[in-house]
């Protein structure tokens, strides 16, 4: 119990602090999980619709996958990104092992079966409720897609903020990837592993209590810009 | 979100491209990062060599596997024998010997199997598993592991039993193992020394010369991997066997007790 009251101060020193290498990770962490759920959300949502107006012959199959996928171990996720982009692996010449980028690639592969799946279960409903008049008024299927993603955006950042929660707090594979470099690849999960292994649990815990409040942060952050909208639904 | 994304990837590839200048990227162990002597000497390092010498903090077993398939340009790493089948293997260019550190056997402080009393590290752990006191093993193929793999195969001592527990984890976790469960582990004295949760554990057995723990340092062959910084290795082998090195490490103490010993020699 002591060792999470020293957490819990730690965390505020190294916040009334603005300690330069918390800020430097912290900034990192953002960096790397909002690129990854941007790029995550730029494939999973189109695709998540695309899903649920299309009907072909596995769709079953292919929905079942992705749902399934959405359990994919992070650590083998690494390991694979790991053998893809090491020198001796097939994108070795590109030399992005070690580097933020490959960290960001290993997060958008963990994410986007997430995003893809809660996007095309929001979608299938508002399809349900829209197909007669989509279909009466003689829209093409970009345009289906185009009108569905529009009108459950709410749904949809829902989607996409499970897909940062997920990233955010991520370790198993950016450590395998990035290998938790200082000023380089190290960002908050990472930090955490490497002080819980040096059993300095208080600066560990002070840096899990700062990365709980990112990511309560930047939720709010989002739902706030969206209650601007005006022609929201509800 | 979709600007912003493409201005936060551009960032992010940019920050992967201004790392390529005088940075290499050197395979270490955990003992080697843990112990803090990286933090000492990395920035002596950047002023008199103009490297920034970038760690990846990995178990032995891993940090040759990364000099293997070229993903670093040089190893610093203690386990001899894998060590010169690395150099045999034609992956690096050779093996120079930098400084050595030793290991500790660390126990409940009232030592239960009274394996503080043996004469030498081998009767020690024979103590132990003779008391089939709990012991923590690291299992993961590091350099300790390997280290603590030959002294219970020079004690005769088969591993069979719920007594030993092989957790697979770096110095640190298992050292938190340890010391949750109150046993026997084996650790290098700088980790021990920097770890900051030792609960009821201390040091039951130090000093015989089978523990000591030789790093070596080796350059990834540049004729393996074109892309590897080998001008850089060369620097910095230059610099770790240097006065000034060994001034920095043989001075790096920790509680008053002096944690490596530079016993690089001029070539």
């Amino acid at each position: 119990m002591n060792d999470l009251w020293a957490g819990l101060a730690e965390a505020l020193r190294l916040v009334l602090r603005l300690d330069p290498d918390l800020v430097e990770i912290t900034i990192r962490s953002l960096q790397v999980t909002l690129t990854a759920t941007a790029i995550a959300a730029l494939i999973g949502l189109p695709l998540g619709a695309w899903l649920s107006v299309n009907r072909f012959r596995f769709r079953r199959v292919v929905i079942a996958l992705l749902n399934a996928l959405m359990g994919l171990p992070p650590v083998v996720v690494g390991l694979i990104v790991y053998i893809l982009l090491s020198r001796a692996g097939p994108f070795g010449v590109l030399g992005l092992l070690f580097t933020p980028t490959a960290m960001i690639i290993a997060q958008v592969i963990i994410i986007t079966p997430i995003v893809a799946s809660i996007a095309h279960q929001a979608i299938r409903d508002l399809w349900s409720e829209y197909h007669d008049l989509l279909i009466s008024l003689h829209t093409t299927r970009a345009q289906r897609i185009k009108a569905l993603l529009w009108d459950s955006r709410r749904a949809l950042l829902t989607a996409a903020l499970a897909g940062f929660g997920r990233a955010i707090g991520e370790v198993g594979a950016i450590m395998i990837v990035g290998g938790n470099i200082d000023h380089a690849t190290r960002v908050l999960t990472t930090a955490i592993a490497l002080e819980t292994g040096k059993g300095n649990f208080a600066l560990a815990l002070g840096l899990g209590f700062v990365l709980i409040a990112l990511a309560i942060a930047v939720n709010l952050a989002l739902h706030m810009l969206t209650r601007t909208e005006r022609s929201s639904q509800w | 979100m979709t600007l912003k994304s493409l201005l936060l990837s551009v960032v992010a590839s940019l920050a992967a491209l201004s790392a390529q200048a005088d940075t290499m990227k050197m395979a270490v162990t955990t003992s080697f990062a843990n112990s803090g002597l990286a933090d000492v000497i990395l920035p002596e390092i950047e002023i008199d060599t103009g490297i920034e010498v970038q760690l990846l903090i990995v178990g032995t077993g891993q940090a040759l596997k990364l000099g293997e398939q070229g993903d670093v340009d040089a190893v610093l790493v203690h386990s001899r024998a894998a060590e010169e089948a690395f150099v045999e293997g034609g992956y690096g260019t050779h093996r120079r010997e930098i400084m050595y550190n030793d290991f500790v056997i660390i126990g409940p402080s009232s030592d239960p199997a009274a394996s503080g009393a043996a004469d030498e590290a081998i009767g020690a752990l024979a103590a132990i598993a003779g008391a089939e006191a709990d012991f923590v093993s690291r299992g993961d193929d590091s350099g300790t592991h390997k280290m603590e793999l030959r002294l219970w195969d020079a004690a005769g001592v088969d591993l069979a039993g719920d007594w030993y527990k092989a957790v697979g984890q770096g110095m640190g976790a298992a050292l938190n193992t340890a010391s949750g469960m109150n046993a026997y582990i084996l650790s290098d004295r700088a980790s021990w020394l920097n770890f900051g949760n030792k609960g009821d554990l201390a040091i039951v057995f130090e000093g015989d010369p089978v523990l000591f723990n030789q790093y070596a340092y080796l350059p990834v062959n540049p004729e393996l991997h074109a892309h590897v910084r080998n001008d850089l290795a060369q620097k910095l082998e230059n610099w770790l066997t240097s006065d000034r090195a060994a001034e920095l490490i043989n001075g790096y103490a920790i509680a008053g007790q002096q944690l490596f010993v530079f016993n690089a020699q001029p070539e």
